[in-house]
């Protein structure tokens, strides 16, 4: 087990090597700089802008200081926020959105698998149709509109719950709901599709045969194996959700960690392009291993460490 | 049968749904009037929030270049000089003195305070004037001070602080000489980029501007007294301001919110007091309704929405073909049903805040008439048969509804009214940016927002081919001559006809086809009075009060 995780590892850094070459030179190709504005900059202020943050020395000097300092976990000052460093950005940014993506992904689990279970134990049956109707509209509707529908009938109409903004617990009720549909509603359909494919299966009957009651079926024997293909989306939607979102934290004003990674690159903001870029890619690689260790925990016929057959 | 129910609650479901959304808004906004009615005059909360989209690019008045920084800090801060009713009145300075030949300007300051309690100096102001200058404290505005004696030369490396024009001659005097004779002056000097720093706190904690604390000391109508960052500002009354007695508010919030409809909705529940410009933004989509509930604030700000032509490419170069593509857009319906935000059609290059005739402009929109005869000599002049014979022209912009809209509209009228075909084509902004920097491009869109209140903002974009702004690669001599003329001419009725004169040269030539003047538009509380939007489109909460 732990030589499996410390070749992971290994793979992790790796990929991060990878993904950090490839941001540097992707975004330096793009056209432009973080000082073109309407207004242009006299040349002589644009040049000793240049000089201050480095920007007019050869591109491998720059590639290779880049990587010294993110291995020193320092992604140097941003350009868009004079005085922030891009640590301060992720320090301040992502605890707000991971509090609002588990609190999301909390709500996407438990209701998605919940809807699942209902779904498939009464298949065809009226509570089926039901949830997979409620689920296929929670697939089609995207986040933006299921937001504005939540704070058009929620704090608009009914006066639950405020518009917008992060200030209290009841500020993130809405953003979480928003954020938490489509993964809720993916759940779901996971869950009943192999929830169904396992109660098909023959030691579900032998233990209908025994006699055991219809709950005891459900929770020792057929969810924990329905539950693989729901771990494995778990990983890169924990991830993406954890991270934030940039169009839930557009639309209700929430100083998260989502829209550093959209606003960044139309800023040409170069230092925090590559800083979320690697903290995104370090908390995905991390989510992958985590559902891979917990592929071996909640099915023991699969081996991690047994090589080839364990992929 | 099962089948058909359950597809039949589905769509029930669905339709419900959308019922739901598409009923009206009017119920909360009822309420939320009848709570304000509600509330007795005398002790109405002096609280104020507001949204000012996005994090500031920085809190420090010689580092800020952005119009959010500059909505914060117009709070905070004060200049020698406030813009009031569209003119500059003194503020930290009591009274001054000009020079005959308009180069020194000599101030006396007033007795005024920083929040902490320390006095505000001349000291002071040379101190943030040669700190913004400085190149190793990398200023983006810098440029903003190059009006002072050796100013870009200092930014430039090329004096040294000592020679800037700028001298504390004692506590109270504040002596600056100008580069050349500024006639706007007093303008500038009540931007920003030339308010003081508290030198005492400054000297010693170099960071003092990066968050709110007992280092960041200000000197205008209300302190900061919180920075969230990218979340929210908290402003409280400044007790130490020197006209104190004259600010009302005791606080101010300003919410960092980017997103329209998200912040017209906060408005709707009484939330914001204030949604729109000059801080924020409202949805093009919803300015129609608010405008026919009576509720939509419209003022014309100095700024101008034009497309520029690359005057070196064929068949651009030609003046003709540029006046029948100028003369050939309707504008009125471009902003009655496009931009609908009540925007002034534009036939002129400097807005109505500046010239008030201006308005009425230089031609006639819509000529199509005109368009066609000028459009025949143009192909007479480039020796070309037909309309057809054109080389092809490509209009850019960058990525944006609201400027593709206008483009495709602008494309239509161009067909029907000439035969002119053109390419639209978009990019996203810092691919924009740099293609029209660097000429390449044939039509482009281009808006600009007025700096200060003078027109020579609007014209010497167009002073000189190479000059950073001006995109057309065109220059003409007279009007070069007129512009360097108009600086030095004292008298302010002549220097406003060398401008204008300078104008109708460029309404003449046409480098650029302008389309509309921006307004602001805005919702608010209707008991909240007092607050100060100047013709630049800045925003001052200092008189601003609930009723």
């Amino acid at each position: 087990m732990l030589k499996y995780i410390g070749r992971r590892l290994l793979y992790m850094l790796l990929s991060l090597f990878l993904i950090i070459t490839a941001t540097f030179f992707l975004m330096r190709a793009a056209p432009g700089g973080p000082f073109s504005g309407e207004k242009q900059l006299p040349p002589e202020i644009e040049k000793n802008l240049n000089e201050f943050y480095g920007l007019d020395r050869p591109w491998y000097e720059q590639y290779f200081d880049y990587l010294i300092s993110i291995a020193q976990w320092d992604f140097g000052p941003s350009f868009k926020y004079k005085g922030q460093t891009v640590n301060d950005l992720i320090n301040n940014g992502f605890p707000v959105s991971f509090f609002l993506g588990m609190e999301a992904l909390f709500i996407a689990v438990g209701l998605g698998i919940l809807l699942g279970i209902i779904a498939a134990l009464n298949h065809n049956k009226w509570q089926d149709y039901g949830a997979m109707v409620f689920a296929v509209m929670g697939i089609s509707v995207p986040s933006f509109i299921m937001a504005s529908f939540l704070q058009y009938v929620l704090a608009i109409k009914l006066g639950l719950f405020p518009v917008a903004r992060w200030e209290s617990f009841m500020h993130s009720v809405l953003p979480a709901l928003a954020l938490a549909t489509t993964p809720m509603a993916f759940i779901a359909r996971l869950t009943r599709s192999s929830m169904l494919e396992v109660l098909s299966n023959d030691y579900i009957r032998t233990a209908k045969a025994k006699g055991l009651s219809k709950f005891q079926i459900t929770v020792r024997h057929t969810i924990r194996n329905a539950l693989l293909p729901v771990v494995s989306y778990l990983g890169p939607l924990s991830a993406q959700i954890l991270t934030g979102s940039f169009v839930i934290e557009k639309i209700f004003g929430i100083p998260g960690l989502g829209s550093h990674f959209v606003l960044s690159i139309s800023n040409r903001d170069y230092t925090t392009i590559m800083g979320v870029t690697v903290f995104y890619g370090i908390i995905l690689l991390s989510a992958m291993l985590l559902v891979d260790i917990a592929y071996g925990l909640i099915d023991p016929r699969i081996k991690l460490a047994g090589g080839k057959k364990g992929e | 049968m099962k089948k058909r129910l359950s597809l039949l609650f589905s769509l029930m479901l669905v339709l419900s749904l959308f019922l739901a959304a598409c009923g009206g808004f009017n119920k909360k906004e009822e309420t939320a009037g009848d709570q304000a009615g509600e509330d007795k005059k005398a002790d109405v909360p002096q609280e104020l929030r507001v949204n000012i989209n996005t994090e500031p690019f920085s809190l420090h008045p010689g580092l800020a270049n952005d119009s959010t920084s500059g909505a914060v800090l117009r709070q905070t801060f004060e200049g020698l000089t406030v813009i009031k009713d569209g003119k500059p009145e003194p503020a930290m300075a009591e009274s001054y003195e000009v020079s005959d030949d308009l180069t020194t300007y000599t101030f006396k300051l007033r007795d005024a305070k920083w929040t902490n309690g320390d006095p505000v100096t001349a000291h002071d102001f040379e101190y943030a004037w040669k700190w913004a200058l400085d190149p190793k404290n990398q200023a983006q505005y810098a440029y903003q001070l190059y009006y002072i004696k050796n100013g870009q030369a200092f930014n430039e490396g090329k004096a040294k602080a000592e020679d800037v024009g700028v001298k504390a001659l004692d506590d109270k005097t504040l002596q600056v000489t100008l580069e050349n004779p500024t006639p706007y002056f007093l303008e500038l000097t009540a931007f920003y980029t030339y308010f003081p720093v508290n030198s005492k706190i400054a000297q010693k904690n170099p960071d003092w501007y990066k968050n709110a604390g007992p280092d960041y000391t200000s000197n205008g109508p209300f302190k900061m007294v919180s920075w969230e960052h990218n979340n929210k500002i908290v402003l409280e009354k400044n007790e130490n301001y020197w006209d104190a007695d004259n600010v009302k508010l005791t606080k101010i919030e300003m919410f960092m919110v980017n997103d329209p409809n998200t912040e017209l909705s906060m408005f709707n529940n009484g939330e914001l007091d204030w949604a729109g410009s000059p801080t924020g933004y409202l949805p093009t989509d919803a300015l129609p309704k608010l405008k026919e509930e009576g509720k939509l604030h419209v003022q014309p700000i100095a700024g101008t929405y034009w497309y520029k032509f690359n005057t070196e490419k064929p068949p651009l170069n030609n003046v003709n073909i540029r006046k029948a593509l100028t003369y050939a857009i309707d504008r009125k319906a471009i902003v009655e049903n496009i931009t609908k935000g009540e925007q002034i059609p534009a036939m002129a290059a400097v807005p109505p805040t500046m010239f008030p005739e201006n308005e009425k402009g230089y031609f006639k929109d819509n000529d199509v008439e005109k368009a066609k005869e000028h459009l025949k000599k143009g192909l007479e002049e480039l020796g070309l048969k037909d309309v057809k014979d054109l080389p092809p022209l490509t209009l850019s912009f960058n990525t944006n509804e609201a400027h593709a809209k206008i483009a495709q509209a602008i494309q239509d009228m161009w067909k029907k009214n000439l035969g002119i075909e053109v390419k639209l084509e978009n990019a996203e902004w810092n691919v924009y940016i740099d293609k029209l920097h660097s000429g390449d491009y044939q039509i482009g869109r281009m808006g600009w927002l007025g700096d200060f209140n003078d027109p020579i903002n609007f014209l010497e974009l167009y002073r000189d081919k190479e000059g950073g702004n001006n995109d057309t690669n065109w220059e003409h001599p007279k009007f070069k001559q007129l512009l360097i003329d108009s600086q030095k001419e004292a008298d302010p009725e002549k220097r406003k006809q060398m401008l204008k004169e300078a104008e109708a040269i460029l309404m003449d030539e046409l480098p650029i086809a302008p389309i509309y003047f921006y307004t602001n538009t805005w919702v608010q509380k209707e008991n909240l009075k007092g607050v100060e939007v100047s013709g630049l489109g800045d925003v001052l909460f200092k008189w601003a009060y609930f009723e």
